[in-house]
């Protein structure tokens, strides 16, 4: 390893800009160099995925039918007075 | 913001799939036009939770937030005439919702701006507790990890689903600062793009990573301090 090698503690705080494509090339390059050796940090990156796949399985709080029916009364005066 | 011809096939890709986020605005902005309830119904129920966790960045009620949520679409009914589709229709929407949500939490002098929250300087948060890791002094490698996360991939996948699991995320977003839990929430559980989280919430693209960066190091951390429980 070099001397700019990345550290694990290193890593876990690059994850964010990793996915997001926002690493400078050198840190990309860095950033695999290590993840390519270090079975702690895939498993890292691939539980950031993980979390990321679990959190789209919430769904999000619905309409409450007093809300919508609120705003479909709100279109439908809209509509009457722009008539 | 549609991407130029381009030579790579993502490019090509990305200006297809802009092609049709277009179509798909102009069909939606015709309908809201034309007073077709169908269509204003749609984009209500798509886009209601999100309207109210951005209201909720400036105003603290959730029935203030409605409130302002209301007051938005009828600002979007009155002007969607002069639209000019110079954004996506989102993005405007999401600006006069912004703009209403503002001035309201100016009124209540609930106002933390979002800036204020948003900004890099709220101390140190690791990604990972320190005591994961090996010290700086420590003769075999210092900074590599002490105690490496435990593997998921033996887990079934019913177990990674289970209620207990989504639970204990939903636990976990709800715990999060203002600003980390918008962006969390909209990115990941709403979907929306790094730009989009950034325009609507009127932060800078670091700003957004730091605040994901944050919200998604905490969930993982929830996740595995649940999953290692069972």
């Amino acid at each position: 390893m070099s001397a700019t090698a990345l550290r694990c503690q290193e890593l876990v705080e690059l994850v964010t800009d990793y996915l997001e494509g926002a690493l400078s090339p050198g840190d990309l390059r860095r950033f695999e160099e290590h993840i390519a050796l270090c079975d702690a940090c895939t498993e890292y990156l691939r539980q950031l995925r993980e979390t990321i796949r679990l959190v789209g399985a919430i769904t999000p709080d619905d309409l409450t039918p007093e809300a919508e029916s609120e705003l479909l009364g709100l279109f439908a005066s809209w509509k009457a007075g722009s008539g | 913001m549609y991407p130029l011809e381009g030579a790579t096939p993502e490019a090509a890709e990305a200006q297809a799939a802009a092609a049709v986020a277009a179509a798909e605005d102009r069909r939606l902005v015709q309908g809201l036009r034309d007073g077709d309830e169908a269509v204003y119904t749609e984009l209500v129920r798509r886009w209601h939770p999100a309207m109210v966790r951005v209201a909720r960045m400036y105003v603290r009620d959730r029935g203030v937030a409605e409130e302002v949520v209301q007051e938005t679409w009828l600002a979007v009914l009155q002007g969607i005439d002069r639209f000019e589709a110079r954004s996506s229709l989102k993005t405007w929407v999401f600006r006069i919702l912004t703009n209403r949500a503002k001035t309201r939490g100016v009124r209540e002098a609930r106002t933390v701006p979002f800036s204020a929250l948003a900004g890099a300087a709220d101390g140190d948060e690791p990604a990972v507790p320190e005591d994961r890791f090996l010290g700086a002094e420590d003769p075999r490698a210092p900074g590599a990890w002490a105690t490496p996360p435990r593997s998921w991939a033996a887990l079934p996948e019913e177990r990674l689903e289970a209620r207990e699991t989504l639970d204990c995320i939903r636990m976990a977003i709800a715990d999060l600062p203002d600003a980390q839990r918008t962006v969390i929430a909209l990115r990941d559980i709403d979907g929306w793009t790094a730009a989009e989280v950034r325009d609507a919430l009127e932060i800078t693209d670091a700003n957004q990573r730091v605040l994901l960066h944050r919200a998604r190091s905490k969930v993982r951390m929830a996740c595995e301090t649940e999953l290692e429980a069972a």
